[in-house]
């Protein structure tokens, strides 16, 4: 579903990530963890180029999203991102939000759209937050009507940049628990996240990622268990 | 009889009315010129913010030039050094609405280009990141948000458009300016008129800043 091959990304002179090779596969839920600067966010947003990066190759099913010739604006209309700081369209009502894309970028009716909307407002719990303006809203709300509103392209893929990480504690499992009942309908998910307990639970792989390099990448069992590098091994004991 | 205040607006109120049939010129002019001085403010604007180099310094250039000379040059190299260019004359309206529209959009420029990059960058990453195309993410995601921010710096700039309107007397528009002059020289009076005429662009102000405050509480509709 998603191949990455040699990844790099340079910010001027410093090098965020130093060659990233790997793979996510159709319906796998990848949990990418690390400390704060080990590149893990700037490689999950390679992966729709709202980073561009500086060499290496991404697929995304069978285009080759880092061709020039791909029309990247048709691929991120399959893959879906939800970011930290949520970035609902403030001037739109939450159902709104979840039918401008679909109705001005992929030409779908208003009738469906809408059916479509509060039908994914419905799953995430806020058919009656429909006509509300997301200022009205709790950050654990605002960041499920992201992913419905992401969710409202149907993508292949979900992109999730530390979704739980700017909000407040008690709004934390309302997210998860939406992303969780997401990843079993076989959703493909790649999740930076520092949420461990649901990258335990919920994630088939860990990529751990120090420094711009991919240090590990194993079954969650086996990361959080018997963490094979050193690297890894002190970033569990500060974070557990 | 020494010094005393000599105030007679009374021969002046048959002259009234045509004072105020100024006003629909005035309008007139500043609307136009509003319209002219929005739209390519917006088209300087997106130059100045976007990639094209070649853009982006025409724009500055041009917001320099057009902000760096008096307004009354600029009309006057309109409507009487102009026609020397392009051989035929310009009438006095359509000279004062590209001079004053030319102008604003200077002006206009420079808020929008502020209100745009006052926009949270998120909000264009999750426009990109569903797809939405560069001009449809400016048109219904960028500019709305801008918009509702610099609503009091832009009612600002055509506050300044309505009243500036009146160096449009130096190319001889029938005006509330000119208007007012014309009955001070009829009358021998020039105090009572050009009050009259203050009043009528004061009154025009007011009425510019309420419509003003309308707009913006509509707009706040979603805080």
């Amino acid at each position: 579903m998603i191949k990455v091959v040699d990844l790099h990304k340079s910010f001027g002179k410093l090098e965020v990530l130093k060659g990233i090779t790997t793979m996510i596969k159709q319906g796998e839920v990848v949990a990418i963890i690390g400390p704060s600067g080990s590149g893990k966010s700037t490689f999950l947003r390679c992966l729709n180029l709202l980073e561009e990066p500086t060499s290496g190759k991404i697929w995304i099913g069978d285009q080759e999203i880092t061709n020039p010739k791909t029309n990247i604006m048709k691929v991120r209309q399959n893959v879906g991102m939800v970011f930290q700081h949520f970035h609902l369209f403030p001037h739109m009502t939450v159902l709104e939000n979840l039918t401008y894309a679909p109705m001005k970028v992929k030409g779908m009716t208003k009738v469906d759209a809408e059916a479509k909307g509060l039908e994914l407002l419905q799953k995430v719990g806020l058919a009656e937050k429909a006509n509300e303006y997301p200022n009205r809203l709790s950050g654990g709300q605002k960041q499920r009507v992201a992913i419905a509103r992401a969710l409202a392209m149907s993508p292949d893929v979900m992109l999730f940049d530390e979704p739980t990480s700017a909000l407040d504690p008690e709004m934390v499992k309302e997210v998860l628990e939406v992303m969780k009942s997401l990843a079993h309908t076989g959703m493909t998910m790649a999740i930076v996240t520092h949420e461990m307990g649901f990258a335990r639970e919920v994630a088939d792989r860990v990529l751990f990622l120090d420094g711009g390099q991919l240090v590990e990448d194993a079954p969650p069992s086996e990361f959080f268990s018997a963490p094979k590098s050193k690297r890894a091994q002190e970033f569990l004991e500060k974070m557990l | 009889m020494g010094f005393g205040v000599n105030l007679n607006f009374s021969q002046i109120i048959p002259s009234i009315p045509f004072i105020l049939q100024g006003v629909g010129v005035t309008l007139k002019i500043v609307v136009f010129a509003a319209l002219l001085g929005f739209v390519f403010g917006v088209i300087l604007a997106l130059c100045k913010i976007g990639r094209i180099k070649v853009l982006t310094w025409l724009a500055d250039a041009y917001t320099s030039v057009f902000r760096g000379t008096p307004l009354v040059l600029q009309l006057m190299i309109i409507y009487f050094g102009l026609p020397q260019l392009i051989g035929f004359e310009i009438e006095a309206f359509p000279a004062a609405v590209i001079a004053f529209g030319l102008n604003s959009a200077a002006y206009i420029s420079e808020i929008i280009r502020a209100g745009i990059l006052a926009v949270d960058k998120g909000q264009r990453e999750a426009a990109m990141a569903l797809g939405v195309p560069y001009k449809r993410m400016m048109r219904d995601i960028i500019l709305p948000q801008a918009l509702k921010n610099i609503l009091p710096a832009l009612m600002n700039e055509f506050i300044t458009l309505t009243k500036e309107s009146a160096v449009v007397t130096v190319i001889g528009a029938m005006d509330i300016m000119r208007r007012a002059y014309i009955v001070g020289g009829q009358k021998y009076a020039y105090f009572e008129p050009l009050l009259i005429a203050g009043l009528i662009y004061y009154i025009l102000v007011i009425i510019l800043t309420l419509l003003g405050k309308a707009v913006e509480g509509r707009m706040r509709k979603s805080d």
